[in-house]
């Protein structure tokens, strides 16, 4: 499989601060790809650095056959990446339809003018973009939601519809920060199934940031550990599991000698 | 405080508190004058007038806020002694302007406090005897505020129904004269509107009429019938109401006359630039301040060039140049919107404020004098006329006016439900997530700030036309927070809160001419209130979304547990 993302010695700084420090990753087309650390890692700047809302200093990101660091949002946004955010950011004054069908927006083609008079080509767009958008809210499991406010949403139904609003620009990449943020279990589990079937139904590549050591060692088929903005392990899941950097880093120094690796690094959540 | 109020049971401290608070408003009013102003207008017969009802106003307002505390917290057999005392309560305050009238009554400080003030609020009895039926009036009518709560809801609407008519009728009885002439004749007229005021008698009847009519529930039977009609039935009578209403507006100038033909014509003009702004901040959330600018741009461009005595010389007519203002406005909206691209909220605010202001001190400058005529105006801008018939009558611009607020309600609404419409209220919500949305940011402002001008400028090309000569003291800072003012009012986001705002804010002050000298005093108290009370404005937005709702969906509804996709 081809990568999709690659990341090659990404530094960002914020001041003297370094939030990420040469970082460089590859993301295969299909994968379910987590990065985690403890809080302050670097991780959800490097998803700035991704979608452009951050220029990283040093290092190049290619996604996809173009450079795209240093790009506008709504640039990267057009050539398929996507993101939620940690937390959530609806347009929250706006029903649940009108959130997916702005997703839609690098999809629609129509001269804005053409609203005025009603346009054959205007009224099929955005019948089409309605009826899509139908289908993503059907999708995310949000059926008859449509024409509620994105605030009065249940928060579990908030987050699945960001979702959908990012699967509304049609993405070869998905950036999820932290989706199972402020879950209970039994919705958790329903997060994990859903992000799988993404995957699976949908075929977009995912990347992940994610808290819940569950939710991590049960989908992803790649993991990149952040510690201070260096990348201190990367692998499957059994290997991060067992490393002894990754566990330092999570519960401090010595504790990796004394305790049950695996247990360890389930509980750091 | 607050808190043990919702807990504990209220005593008379609420009572007093609030009397007190009535009393003080009354207070106010006469102090700065407001109730001997208003005293000129009658309002039945002539003995009772505005300035009257404001003197005893605070006493009823504070008698009900207090009822309604009482059934709050459940204590109903308190509601009439504490309305009572609330009454009588707020009856005192305004006895230091009698106080002050009678001993002090040349007094440079407070000159509106003088024998006039005291004659009105004393009724005329003297200040001893005065006094006392103002605090015994006042405390009835605390007790008569505060029973309206303990009524039942049948009973209370068809009273307010009946006051309110008899309030508005006897508010505007010459405008009502007028309208009214051309149904029920001149004698009938002339009965029922004696001394500028409505006739008592009429007034009764006129009270039992609405009265009884609201008690019969004309109103809810006819919504109750109208939920339960199928959506096609609903479509086709909603087109019969448009058709009605559109003959209705068309008829209007000849039904309401000259004046009011003016007073609608003003308020169109305001509807218009409400409707521009209202994309700007109302879709778009660009706070903008110096909206009349473009409004200025539409006069000034219309008149330098129809003006014969301008330097253009009169070169084009109202038709020809009515496209250059617009397509002006429009430049100058962009070109305005270039410098604030990265400008948000309060910052935005400030610099478009400025900006309104350097548009307005250019118009006065000796700079630019000899192509717009400074502190002079420009003078002599012809009407605008239709194969040779001059629209030289407020009735004639009228139609002109209604033409143009219909096409920018029907565009401003034709691009809220579209792409660009969304685009503007997903920046409005959450800039940086609209722009990684793939919208592009500095288009969509631009373009909010465009249309929005377009419309602006439309409307001070209309204005010049209608009023032949402008000057540049037309163009200032209140024209734009009137704007502001009216779509907030209305319902930010609303196009038919646009109107609404646009009757009360413009519309209402232009009929009550004593009102004037108070108006911003109005405008502070309505947004206050307003903000506290009904802070998504009179007619909000959300109405359109329960709409929507209810045709589409509703039966999707049942089967919609957000569970997991699968």
């Amino acid at each position: 499989m081809e990568p999709i993302l690659i990341a090659k010695d990404v530094t960002k700084r914020f001041g003297g601060l370094v939030a990420v420090n040469n970082l460089s990753l590859e993301i295969l087309e299909g994968q379910i790809y987590s990065v985690i650390g403890p809080n302050g890692a670097g991780k959800t700047t490097f998803f700035n650095c991704i979608t452009g809302f951050y220029t990283p200093e040093e290092g190049k990101i290619i996604f996809d056959g173009h450079e795209i660091q240093g790009l506008s949002t709504d640039h990267i946004t057009r050539l398929g990446i996507s993101r939620t955010y940690q937390n959530i950011r609806l347009f929250s004054n706006m029903t649940a339809l009108e959130n997916i069908m702005v997703g839609e927006h690098p999809h629609l083609k129509t001269f804005w003018a053409e609203a005025i008079f009603r346009t054959p080509r205007f009224l099929k767009e955005e019948a089409e973009a309605l009826k899509e958008a139908q289908r993503l809210l059907e999708f995310v499991g949000l059926k008859g939601l449509g024409d509620s406010l994105a605030r009065n949403l249940p928060y579990g139904a908030q987050r699945r519809l960001e979702v959908a609003r990012a699967l509304a620009s049609k993405p070869k990449l998905l950036l999820l920060d932290e989706p199972t943020a402020g879950m209970n279990p039994k919705e958790t589990e329903e997060m994990i199934e859903f992000i799988e079937m993404l995957r699976d139904e949908l075929g977009i590549t995912i990347l992940l940031i994610e808290h819940d050591m569950k939710v991590v060692m049960t989908i992803s088929d790649k993991i990149t550990v952040l510690d201070f903005g260096t990348k201190i392990a990367e692998g499957q899941p059994e290997d991060i599991q067992r490393n002894p950097r990754v566990v330092e880093a999570y519960l401090g120094r010595g504790a990796a000698s004394g305790l049950d690796n695996t247990a360890a690094v389930a509980t750091a959540s | 405080m607050n808190q043990a109020q919702d807990t504990t049971l209220l005593d008379w401290r609420t009572a007093v508190r609030l009397g007190l608070l009535g009393g003080v408003v009354t207070l106010y009013f006469g102090a700065i004058g407001m109730v001997l102003t208003f005293s000129v207008r009658n309002l039945l017969g002539t003995f009772v007038n505005v300035g009257q009802i404001l003197a005893v106003g605070g006493a009823l307002t504070a008698g009900y806020l207090t009822g309604r505390a009482f059934i709050k917290s459940g204590q109903r057999k308190s509601v009439i002694p504490m309305g009572l005392l609330a009454g009588f309560v707020a009856g005192l305050p305004p006895l230091i302007l009698v106080i002050m009238g009678t001993l002090f009554p040349i007094n440079p400080m407070f000159v509106n406090i003088n024998d006039e003030l005291v004659q009105l609020i004393t009724f005329g009895l003297g200040p001893a005897a005065g006094s006392i039926a103002l605090v015994v009036l006042s405390a009835i009518l605390g007790l008569a505020g505060a029973s309206f709560e303990l009524m039942n809801e049948r009973w209370r609407k068809a009273l307010i129904n009946g006051l309110l008519w008899i309030l508005l009728l006897g508010l505007f009885s010459e405008n009502a004269a007028t309208i009214l002439e051309k149904f029920i004749g001149r004698s009938a007229v002339r009965w029922m509107f004696q001394n500028k005021s409505l006739n008592p008698i009429a007034a009764v009847v006129l009270f039992l009429i609405t009265f009884a009519f609201s008690y019969m529930g004309t109103g809810e039977k006819g919504r109750r019938k109208w939920e339960t009609m199928p959506p096609a039935a609903q479509s086709q009578w909603r087109r019969y109401f448009l058709i009605l209403g559109i003959i209705f507006m068309l008829a209007l100038p000849w039904m309401v006359g000259q004046f009011l033909s003016q007073v609608l014509f003003i308020v169109g003009l305001y509807v218009m630039m409400g409707m521009g702004l209202n994309i700007v901040v109302g879709y778009a959330g660009l706070l903008d301040l110096g909206y009349v600018a473009f409004f200025a741009f539409g006069a000034y461009t219309m008149g330098v060039l129809t003006s014969p005595q301008g330097p253009g010389g009169g070169v084009l007519n109202f038709w020809l140049a009515l496209p250059v203002s617009i397509l002006v406005g429009v430049m100058f909206g962009v070109l305005l919107g270039f410098p604030v691209l990265n400008m948000r909220g309060d910052y935005l605010a400030i610099v478009t404020l400025g900006f309104g202001e350097i548009i307005r001190v250019l118009a006065y400058s000796n700079w630019l004098a000899p192509i717009i005529g400074g502190a002079q105006g420009v003078l002599g801008i012809p009407s605008p006329s239709i194969f040779g018939f001059e629209l030289n009558k407020p009735e004639y611009m009228y139609y002109l006016v209604l033409v143009g607020s219909a096409i920018a309600a029907f565009i401003a609404s034709r691009l809220r439900d579209s792409r660009l419409g969304r685009q503007w209220m997903a920046m409005r919500e959450d800039e940086d997530v609209a722009e990684a949305m793939g919208i592009n940011l500095v288009q969509t402002k631009l373009l909010a700030f465009a249309i929005g001008a377009g419309f602006s400028a439309t409307s001070g090309a209309i204005f010049a036309s209608r009023l032949h000569n402008i000057f540049p003291n037309s163009f200032g800072i209140l024209v734009s927070i009137n704007v502001l003012s009216l779509i907030i009012v209305g319902g930010l986001g609303s196009l038919p809160g646009v109107v609404v705002g646009a009757a009360i804010l413009v519309g209402l002050p232009e009929l009550l001419r004593e009102f004037a000298e108070y108006r911003l005093l109005m405008y502070g108290i309505l947004l206050i209130v307003m903000m506290l009370v009904k802070p998504e404005g009179f007619w909000p937005e959300a109405a359109r979304k329960r709409e929507l709702r209810g045709e589409e969906e509703a039966w999707d509804e049942t089967e919609s547990v957000p569970a997991a996709a699968d």
